[in-house]
């Protein structure tokens, strides 16, 4: 008679040698016994249950709410101070320059404006622009990296996609595409107008203001260690809407051509339509007086760049910095409302978990 | 409505079905013997098979070819196409040629490996021997070899190689034995018979080589029980039935030899005829996911179209200003045209929601399931040294939403072996084992056994544990002795003695054998037999009696006698049968012993034993011969021979002694009564589908615990006619509903969703147990059109249901109409060939393997050795996968959404121009490196419960069966959760590898090394491609250079990406933690008390223990038909020597009843086609996004 129990033997075989009957052959067939594949690896099985979900909730909780408030505190001690200069009302100085622009003649204008609270530390100089669409698809891959590499087959040859900026009159344009084209190209000066009414230019430096990456390794001039950049642009044509040739930018070597920093930082495309590019720095000078102090300042500007066409705006931004970076007084704000919605969350989940909680739970499972 | 128009242009829906394209209709067959050139102008299949799909250069054009056919496949070669257009390219040719010739190269590998094995399994059918008859010569050729019109030589124990005409045999009278147990599951001998003239030829090689008659008759077909032709020969003219054939798939038996022509060879023969279409399984998963794949498509498309219109509104109100600084007047024509082909940027951009990975962690997912089954030690049986085989990697998370399970009886809930177990001699009971204390003894296979070494003549195979019964016959008890001599004598057993004392019973019914080896064991050895007489061996004395005559058996008598003469010259009737027929006919003198013997009775049939009850009776001479001549005139009757017949028999056997009871186990597969307890639990029904005859059916069915006497009512469905039939369907269903409540009789007509719901309804209502059995021919009836639904109502209303007599047609036909009627997944399990069709029609075939034949095994999807193993295999195996395909999908498809969705509101931002928010790599690499491993480690180990407990508590199944963890629903909810999720790049990557995080249940090494080796991967890669290095190489490829590095050394970016983890993450924790906590599933409770029981340490695992309660069941309900005793007495079936064929009668009357005359009408339904819309039951639930889902946004 059969016994049912061998199975039973088998069943229960946590114990590794149970094969015992069979030879070489039976064994070969037989499964081996190891944890991976019996899938029995040893594992760690977390539950979600009221001991691990509600403290989660309220640590997180009381993290998050320290964090935002630092954050908003930190951001709220950054100064940030914005002029919108485009000229669009009849009423800024910036008007007429805004409404008979050509590309010929520069026209200049001057706002004034003062700032209430002194900026300590480094100052940073922002140029924003609204409603410029420098992240659309055609615009965005309108560009030629190995050119700006500074390839010499690319500087011939500019890559396709560089179309209708890759070529003016059978010459390739350097640099090619519209982005380059588009380089915002208008110029900002700061000036101090102290309590006297006497005005003060505020030293800019236009040097660090591109990334270290970019400045110095995807950024190059052709040409290797030519430095005269005019021969070796000689046979390209500037971008259409360029006043001066690429390598007229600066006259400083180290920031002409392709490594101009302010191209550089123009040809970063930046992801939403409305946004801001650092444009220059302000150096603190020495510890005793601030950066920027109270007072009245005017900006010049040298008007170049046309945006009232598809209704942008043009924005001059000063701001200092902190750890974080510029003023953002959300993600302070952030924090601090989801950590209290966590921490919330927690009580609410505390309390359904005491009054309705299922704390009897294997009661009734049927078997 | 629209969208099922769309499922209709799926190319993969239709069935391909190779068989179809069969050469003109055959009208009629003609086959000349050994003469290959005539055959050959009728072009018949040879006897090869082929199941195969490719060779060596067919592969790759039609693999690819199939592949393509996968909508997803063909979608991303449409869109690579589209890539390759400058002005609509909005992605690099690369983020989907990686991906595609990935998956395409895993599916190919795959299908290759598949289709090697076929190869392999083909090979070894088609290479077996057999012997054939070529140019008067005896040659050896492999079964592929073997043409129509040949005439082959088959030895005993041989597999027929095709379907034979019968020639002749080593037989009398051209006798030969056949076990048909592949083709319609019965294990007893079949007699098949030659005609006269050719059994003449006899084994004349020369003859036969000569002989040259033509066989003209039917056409293939699949009628296992059924063959008209005419044998043309020498100008006469023979009829042929199926009487004369012997079917590929039966195993020759107890002849030496025979020869046949082949009438039908290969895919013609009856068997393969009866194997139902081969059709490509899917899952209802697979089919949801091409629904969804279609869905996401729609939406793609909608989104592509909200994006163009966007585009186009943009061009037209700031594009249009815009153009001073651009300049592409000359590119976009006009607005209208720049939308059009932002349609496209678009459709290119948001392929990833499109998930083309998707289908090869799919697969790769289930081939790792597959190899766990495989792995499985627990489903190795080790003494036929069979582990558990996965054959088909499509399926595996399917085992874990099963409903409806088949099964075949023999070889599959039984072992197909007859144990004589217990018996009661009067009045007392052996078989039982107890200790020194008088406890019963659990007989183990350590019970020693008891030693029959006193006898030279024993079976070495029978074991016994009580000595006490062998203590008693050593004692020579008068009533022992006549116990078992009359086992010995009162059977229809054709003995066999090859050498001296290596004795071989030929039984009809497995039942006698096993009771004629006890009496052999306990000295009584039935030896030999002629017509006239039968010798036993009454430990070690020759005792020959003179047999008078055989009362048959028969289902109106449920006994048997003999009446025989023993050497004193008495005259004894020795009777058995069941014991409520038997009882009546008793002595009065016995009531004291029949009481008694009626409580072992009870005993033994509580135990699931079947019992028989012995009498004997001595006669006297004068009465008997009074008696002898009434009998001899009526067995010459013309007329009511047979009620004449019986009314003598009854008159003689009255007044008997009781003897005793015996008691036989038809031994079930270990562990079945616990296993399909346990399905039953899971709320899986099980359907018995057996070739055996009702009674037989129905003592397996209260062995196996599936019918009980405590069941309200058992219907027992055996009409002959339509109307009949039609009749007790609907009795049945008036007694389980109640006379009143007959509102589905007009059901018919209700449209039918309406029908499923409120008949789901009621079936939960019903706490009443019912069963249902149903007859063969019963069946043909109620499975034709107008009966269907009715049988599917009383079927599914019953707990069991058992169908008997069932063809293998018949077998795919019930299974078919549940797949059809209930939607549900079907599981079929058997291990012969009759159970081929059932196999390749439900959902999930399993065949049993270690067994002799292997087709049932070759058409099937998982293999294993045991019934039992169903058990592991559903609710270990099945559930596993299924939780882990579900979460794999959820999280597959919330990665996707939350991964593209970005783009589309992005969209808005960037004038819809298609910009990407990210680069291109990381569009490439996000789900084929950064996010694929961790989600395959949780679809390969994630456990959500381990397997004991998964065992333990069969309900946690039902959330598979109700499709609970994955349905469009569910989809909605983590396609809502991905769009919430909108993050970028970085913190997206830790979002989504946080996510994974949460939705592992059971992190193994595997899952921290691939989630956090992702990560980390992540960032190699990042930096990699932002690195000078690779910058220098393509600077037009990477031109990301240093943004990494001067992204992630700001503080604020990581604290943008805490926060954003964090906004993402918590609202699914908290809306889970309320969720298992106010509403906890069965599965959260289990984990429960699995963690809580882990911290305990282990505990004692409470056994279900079974407990059978069932009412006695005469063993004889286990002969299959009138017992042979007929031609016993006619001397026919003897070796007699001096035998003249040439008079044989042609119709015997007993060869005539020793096969069954079964009138199944089978093949006429046509197997309607299912309908597989790919949609089950969650159709309503679409617009019930949950209010916690919107309030986790």
């Amino acid at each position: 008679i059969m016994a049912s129990s061998y199975g039973a033997k088998e069943e229960d075989g946590h114990h590794p040698g149970s094969a015992g009957l069979g030879g070489a052959a039976i064994r070969t067939k037989k499964p081996d016994n190891t944890a991976f594949k019996q899938q029995r690896l040893p594992a760690w099985q977390p539950i979600l249950t009221a001991g691990t979900v509600l403290p989660a909730f309220f640590i997180i909780g009381l993290i998050f709410i320290p964090i935002g408030i630092g954050l908003y505190v930190t951001s709220n001690n950054i100064k940030e101070f914005e002029l919108d200069y485009t000229g669009t009302d009849m009423s800024s100085p910036c008007f007429n320059c805004s409404q008979s622009w050509n590309s010929t003649n520069t026209c200049k204008c001057e706002l004034f404006f003062s700032l209430d609270q002194p900026f300590e530390s480094n100052v940073f100089m922002y140029y924003g622009l609204s409603n410029f669409y420098q992240n659309h698809r055609r615009y965005v891959k309108s560009r030629d990296d190995s050119q700006l590499n500074g390839d010499e087959r690319s500087l011939k040859e500019p890559s396709k996609e560089c179309e209708p900026y890759r070529t003016n009159e059978n010459k390739p344009i350097a640099p090619c595409g519209a982005i380059a084209n588009s380089m915002f190209n208008d110029t900002l000066d700061l000036f101090y107008i102290d309590p006297n009414g006497k005005k003060r230019p505020i030293s800019l430096t236009k040097k660090g203001i591109a990334w270290w990456t970019d400045k110095h390794v995807k950024f190059r001039n052709p040409g290797g260690s030519n430095s005269n950049l005019t021969t070796v642009f000689k046979d390209t044509a500037k971008p259409v809407n360029w006043h001066k040739p690429v390598y007229e930018l600066d006259v400083d070597i180290e920031n002409n051509g392709f490594i101009n920093e302010d191209f550089i930082v123009w040809m970063r495309t930046a992801a939403l339509p409305t946004f801001r590019k650092l444009y220059r720095i302000i150096q603190k000078n020495n510890d005793m007086t601030p950066t920027l102090p109270r007072g009245n300042y005017s900006l010049a500007v040298t008007y170049n760049y046309p945006v009232r066409s598809f209704e942008g705006r043009k924005r001059m931004i000063l701001s200092t910095i902190s750890w974080m970076g510029g003023k953002n007084p959300f993600l302070g704000i952030a924090y601090i409302t989801v950590g209290s919605i966590c921490f919330f969350l927690g009580v609410v989940l505390l309390f359904i978990h005491h009054k309705y909680g299922n704390r009897n739970n294997s009661s009734d499972i049927a078997s | 409505m629209a969208l099922r128009w769309l499922w209709m242009l799926v190319p993969w829906r239709g069935d391909w079905n190779p068989r179809s394209k069969s050469p003109g209709q055959e009208e009629e067959r003609h086959v000349r013997a050994n003469d290959r050139d005539y055959n050959e102008r009728f072009s018949y299949a040879d006897n090869h098979i082929k199941t195969a799909k490719y060779n060596v250069f067919t592969f790759l054009p039609i693999n690819l070819f199939e592949q393509f056919q996968r909508f997803a496949n063909a979608y991303f070669l449409v869109l690579l196409i589209l890539q390759l257009i400058p002005e609509i390219s909005s992605l690099s040719w690369f983020t989907t040629i990686v991906p595609l010739v990935l998956v395409l190269a895993i599916t190919a590998v795959k299908d290759a490996t598949d289709d090697y094995f076929r190869h392999k399994s083909d090979q070894q059918v088609n290479t077996r021997q057999s012997q054939v008859l070529i140019k008067g010569k005896l040659q050896n050729e492999k079964w592929m070899n073997v043409r129509v019109g040949d005439i082959i030589k088959l030895e005993n124990n041989q597999f027929v190689a095709a379907d034979l005409l019968l020639l002749s045999s080593s037989e009398p009278y051209g006798l030969c034995y056949i076990e048909t147990a592949e083709l319609d599951g019965e294990t007893n001998l079949k007699v098949r018979q030659a005609l006269t003239v050719t059994s003449d030829l006899g084994d004349d090689v020369a003859k036969l080589a000569d002989f040259n008659g033509e066989v003209i008759c039917e056409p293939p077909n699949n009628k296992l029980d059924k063959f008209t032709g005419t044998l043309f020969w020498k100008d006469n003219k023979y009829p042929l039935d199926n009487e004369k054939m012997l079917l590929r798939g039966c195993v020759l038996r107890n002849t030496e030899w025979c020869f046949g022509l082949v009438i039908f060879a290969g895919l013609q023969t009856k068997l393969m005829q009866n194997c139902g279409r081969t059709k490509l399984k899917r899952t209802s998963i697979d089919k949801l996911m091409n629904t969804l794949v279609l869905w996401i498509f729609g939406f793609l498309i909608c989104m592509g179209i909200i994006l163009a219109i966007g585009n186009t509104i943009w061009e037209q109100k700031v594009g249009s200003n815009f153009w001073e600084y651009l300049q592409w007047k000359e590119l976009t024509i006009s607005a209208v045209f720049s939308g059009f082909l932002t349609f496209w940027s678009y459709v290119i951009i948001l392929n990833t929601v499109v998930p083309i990975s998707l289908y090869v962690s799919v697969e790769v997912l289930r081939l790792g399931h597959s190899y766990f089954i495989n792995w499985d030690r627990r489903m190795y049986y080790s003494r036929k040294a069979t582990p558990a085989e996965a054959r088909t990697t499509t399926l595996n998370e399917e085992l874990g939403q099963v409903e409806f399970i088949f099964s075949d009886k023999t070889g599959t809930l039984t072992q197909n072996i007859m144990v004589f177990n217990k018996c009661s001699i009067n009045g007392k009971t052996y078989g039982d084992v107890y200790d020194e204390f008088g406890h019963k003894v659990d007989i183990t296979e350590k019970t020693p056994c008891v030693d029959f070494s006193f006898n030279p003549l024993m079976d070495r195979k029978f074991r016994f544990h009580d000595s006490s019964l062998v203590e008693a016959i050593k004692l020579e008890e008068p009533l022992v002795q006549e116990f078992f001599r009359l086992l010995a004598l009162c059977h229809t057993i054709m003995p066999e003695e090859r050498n001296e004392g290596e004795l071989v019973y030929q039984a009809q019914s497995p039942d006698e054998g096993a009771l004629v080896t006890a009496a052999r064991n306990f000295g009584f050895v039935f030896r030999s037999r002629t017509p006239e007489t039968i010798t036993l061996y009454e430990m070690g004395q020759a005792v020959t009696y003179q047999l008078l005559a055989i009362l048959d058996f028969n289902n109106v008598r449920k006994r048997m006698s003999v009446i025989v003469r023993n050497p004193k010259g008495q005259l004894k009737l020795y009777s058995k049968g069941a014991d409520t027929i038997l009882f009546d006919r008793l002595d009065p003198s016995n009531e004291e012993l029949m009481f008694t013997t009626s409580e072992h009775l009870n005993e033994f049939a509580g135990e699931g034993l079947r019992t028989l009850a012995l009498a004997y009776k001595d006669l006297d001479e004068d009465v008997f011969d009074e008696w002898m001549k009434k009998l001899l005139f009526a067995s010459t009757a013309l007329e009511n021979r047979e009620e004449k017949l019986g009314a003598l028999y009854e008159e003689i056997e009255q007044g008997m002694m009781l003897l005793g009871a015996t008691a036989i186990e038809d031994k079930l597969q270990e562990g079945v009564p616990e296993t399909i307890a346990c399905l039953t639990l899971a709320n899986i029904k099980i359907w018995v589908l057996t070739g055996d005859k009702l009674e037989t059916a129905m003592n397996i069915g209260y062995s196996c615990n599936m019918l009980r006497d405590d069941m309200n009512e058992v219907f027992i469905i055996s009409g002959h006619t339509m109307v009949e039939v039609r009749q007790e369907l609907r009795m049945a269903k008036e007694r389980i509903m109640g006379p009143g409540k007959d509102k589905f009789s007009s059901g018919l007509d209700m449209e039918k969703t309406e029908l499923y719901s409120s008949d789901s309804v009621f079936e939960e209502t019903i706490i009443a147990e019912y069963a249902l059995i149903i007859n063969g021919h019963s069946l043909a009836h109620a499975l034709e059109a107008d009966l269907e639904q009715i049988l599917v109502d009383v079927a599914c209303l019953c707990k069991t249901v058992i169908c008997c007599r069932v063809t293998p047609l018949q077998k795919a036909l019930v299974v078919e109409l549940i797949k059809r009627h209930k939607r549900a997944v079907t599981l079929a399990i058997g291990d012969g060939a009759n159970d081929v069709s059932m196999i390749k029609t439900a959902h999930i075939g399993v065949g049993i393997s270690g067994q002799e034949g292997m087709q049932a095994v070759l058409a099937s999807d998982y293999s294993f050795a045991q019934f039992r193993y169903l058990q592991r295999l559903l609710l270990v195996h099945g559930r596993w996968s299924y939780h882990r395909m579900c979460n794999f999908l959820c999280y597959f498809f919330y990665k996707n959404f939350a991964f593209t969705l970005v783009h589309f509101w992005y969209g808005f931002l960037c004038g819809f121009s298609a910009q990407t928010v990210y680069d291109q790599w990381f569009i490439t690499l996000f789900n084929i490196v950064y996010t694929s491993l961790p989600v395959l480690a949780m679809g390969l180990f994630d456990q959500d419960v381990n397997e004991q407990y998964s065992l333990r508590y069969p309900n946690l199944y039902r959330p598979g069966q109700l499709n609970q963890l994955f349905n469009k629903r569910k989809f909605f909810t983590c396609t809502l959760q991905g769009a919430f999720a909108v993050t970028i790049a970085t913190s997206l990557v830790i979002v989504v590898s946080a996510q994974i995080g949460l939705d592992t249940n059971y992190w193994t090494a595997v899952n921290h090394f691939f989630i956090w080796g992702s990560l980390a991967v992540y960032f190699a890669i990042l930096f990699a491609m932002h690195s000078d290095g690779i910058f220098t190489i393509f600077p037009n490829q990477f031109p990301f250079i240093g943004t990494a590095r001067n992204s992630l050394n700001q503080k604020i970016v990581w604290l943008v990406i805490l926060l954003t983890t964090v906004v993402c993450i918590m609202p699914m924790v908290a809306v889970r933690f309320i969720k298992a906590d106010l509403y906890p599933t069965h599965t959260d409770k289990v984990r429960l008390l699995q963690q809580a029981s882990r911290r305990q340490g282990p505990q004692e695992q409470n056994f279900r223990r079974v407990r059978r309660t069932s009412s006695r069941r005469s063993a004889y309900a286990f002969a299959h038909q009138q017992g042979y005793g007929e031609l016993i007495t006619s001397g026919k079936n003897m070796k007699v020597p001096t035998a003249s064929t040439s008079t044989y009668p042609l119709s015997s009357p007993a060869r005539g009843n020793s096969v069954v005359k079964n009138s199944v009408v089978s093949g006429t339904t046509d197997a309607a086609e299912t309908n597989s819309t790919g949609f089950r039951r969650e159709s309503d639930q679409n617009q019930e996004v949950t209010v916690e889902d919107l309030e986790a946004r």
